[in-house]
């Protein structure tokens, strides 16, 4: 660190110089450090494009969509009888989970709430 | 036992003693106008809330530096360290020996301690977002540092000597470790007159800038509304204080002390991956270095070095440095406006005067005062930032000329 005695007096010319070579090294010292962050903004913006441009999906022609084939059989029609349908899907599900069979190889005709 | 011998001594020993044995010839009365003084700025610190976190420090320094027979505060010791001809020049040891808790309070403002670590702190909480977002704002900070070199050349016209003179000019910073920073070094005995200069000046940037802002701007240049600036990624600004910190340093090698420490400061901000000593430096380490600094300032108000036509001088010029500033700003600011064909509003010139984010706060105001819709804070952020590295680099100009 500076440890400075500095009581030599200076002249008004002198300061004057001193004045406007330090206002104009401050404006020199703040203009170069602008352009280099202007660089380094400018470098981190391609970046960021490239890096989007990458990012986009490829365009690719549409391939005609073959569905899938559904499995043979069905539920079939089925009545219900005071029970919503909600219930009666997750009965069917319940059955067939326990039957250990697909859904759609069961064929449920009615299902009616029993009140007792 | 004497009971009247031992109370004689006691009050021979006692401060009011001192202060009526040399009342006249020993400057006794200067004591007691600096005790007064240190109420009246403990006052405007409580009550009128003038930066209470340093002037509150800063007043009870100065009262504690001026009670008689305390011995907490040797100025002989400081004026002895720096004469090189005597035996105790630049010595520590001498201080730490012989000095009191101020003294000692004191080594971290002579060796630049305080100061750098309070840039650590700033800079762990400074955003540099706006001002990279923005680069062109860096040319406001720097049109901000006109007061500076207008206070140093009129101090010279004044008397002063370069160092006294170059102290003097860093109040128009405003940017009070810096300020503190090259008064420790170029002008000791001066110290607390800047210190307090420079934070009263700060608090009231409130007063101070809005008629110099009416008088340069037309209610139309203040009115304008500014467009929304890029958004900048984390790894820029993690780039940003590396990148700051070699370039400035390499530059000018006298402000590697405050830049890179602000810049250290920052990047532990930035990284993500520091936090705990980010916040370590926002928060614990700034507050007791501001409680060490503001005392130790205060400290160096001793009646006679501080009841001097210097110190009047020193507070006017001070004044002057800071209405430059913030006109040098604000020239800018205009230049920018019409060179952009209206694009940027010229009052956020006026935020180069560091002092953040205040300056900022201000501009923001005035923006809106003259257009309720005007947003201006962000904007004004870029200058304010690049006023802290403008006026960094001032200093170290300075630095590098009367510090050799």
């Amino acid at each position: 660190m500076f440890l400075t005695d500095n009581p030599a007096p200076i002249t008004l010319g002198e300061a004057g110089v001193y004045a406007l070579l330090g206002y104009a090294v401050v404006f020199f010292g703040l203009i170069l450090l602008m352009l280099v962050v202007i660089a380094i903004g400018k470098c981190f913006i391609a970046a960021d494009k490239k890096r989007k441009a990458q990012a986009e999906p490829v365009v690719v022609a549409p391939v005609e969509e073959v569905a899938a084939p559904t499995a043979p059989g069905a539920a079939g029609d089925l009545k219900l009888h005071n029970v919503e349908p909600k219930i009666a899907a997750m009965l069917m599900a319940i059955v067939a989970d326990k039957l250990g069979k697909p859904l759609n190889e069961l064929r449920f005709l009615s299902i009616r709430e029993v009140e007792e | 036992m004497n009971i009247g011998e031992i109370l004689l001594n006691l009050w021979n020993d006692s401060g009011f003693a001192a202060i009526i044995a040399g009342f006249t010839s020993q400057g006794g009365w200067q004591n007691l106008v600096m005790i007064a003084f240190g109420c009246v700025l403990l006052y405007l610190a409580i009550v009128k809330k003038f930066e209470p976190l340093l002037l509150c420090g800063i007043a009870f320094g100065c009262i504690l530096t001026n009670l008689p027979g305390a011995g907490l505060y040797h100025q002989e010791l400081w004026n002895n360290f720096m004469n090189a001809e005597h035996e105790a020049y630049h010595s520590y040891g001498a201080i730490l020996r012989d000095g009191g808790l101020l003294d000692i309070f004191y080594i971290g403002v002579k060796t630049s301690l305080y100061p750098c670590l309070i840039f650590m702190g700033v800079g762990a909480m400074t955003d540099f977002g706006p001002l990279l977002s923005n680069p062109k704002s860096l040319l406001l900070g720097a049109a901000a540092q006109l007061g500076v070199f207008v206070a140093f050349f009129a101090a010279v016209a004044m008397g002063f000597t370069g160092g006294e003179a170059s102290a003097i000019g860093s109040i128009g910073g405003a940017d009070g470790p810096t300020a503190i920073f090259v008064t420790s070094q170029l002008a000791p005995h001066l110290l607390g007159a800047i210190a307090v200069a420079a934070y009263s000046y700060m608090a009231l940037i409130p007063l101070i800038q809005p008629p110099i802002m009416k008088l340069m701007t037309t209610p139309q240049q203040r009115a304008i509304k500014m467009v929304q600036t890029r958004e900048v990624s984390k790894a820029e600004k993690i780039i940003f204080p590396i990148v700051v910190t070699i370039f400035v340093a390499l530059l000018l090698p006298d402000t590697a002390a405050l830049i890179g420490c602000l810049m250290l400061g920052n990047l532990l901000k930035e990284t993500g991956v520091t936090d705990r000593l980010s916040d370590t430096m926002q928060n614990a380490l700034m507050n007791i270095v501001t409680i060490l600094l503001s005392t130790a300032v205060g400290s160096t108000m001793v009646g006679s070095n501080f009841l001097t036509g210097q110190t009047l001088a020193i507070v006017l010029l001070g004044v002057g440095a800071f209405i430059l500033s913030t006109a040098g700003g604000l020239l800018g600011g205009v230049v920018m406006c019409k060179l952009t064909k209206g694009k940027v509003n010229p009052l956020i010139g006026s935020a180069g005067v560091s002092a953040v984010p205040m300056a900022a706060r201000v501009a923001n105001v005035e923006g809106q005062k003259a257009n309720p819709s005007n947003f201006l804070l962000m904007h004004a952020m870029g200058p304010n930032v690049a006023g802290v590295i403008g006026s960094a680099i001032a200093a170290g100009f300075l630095l590098s000329i009367f510090g050799a």
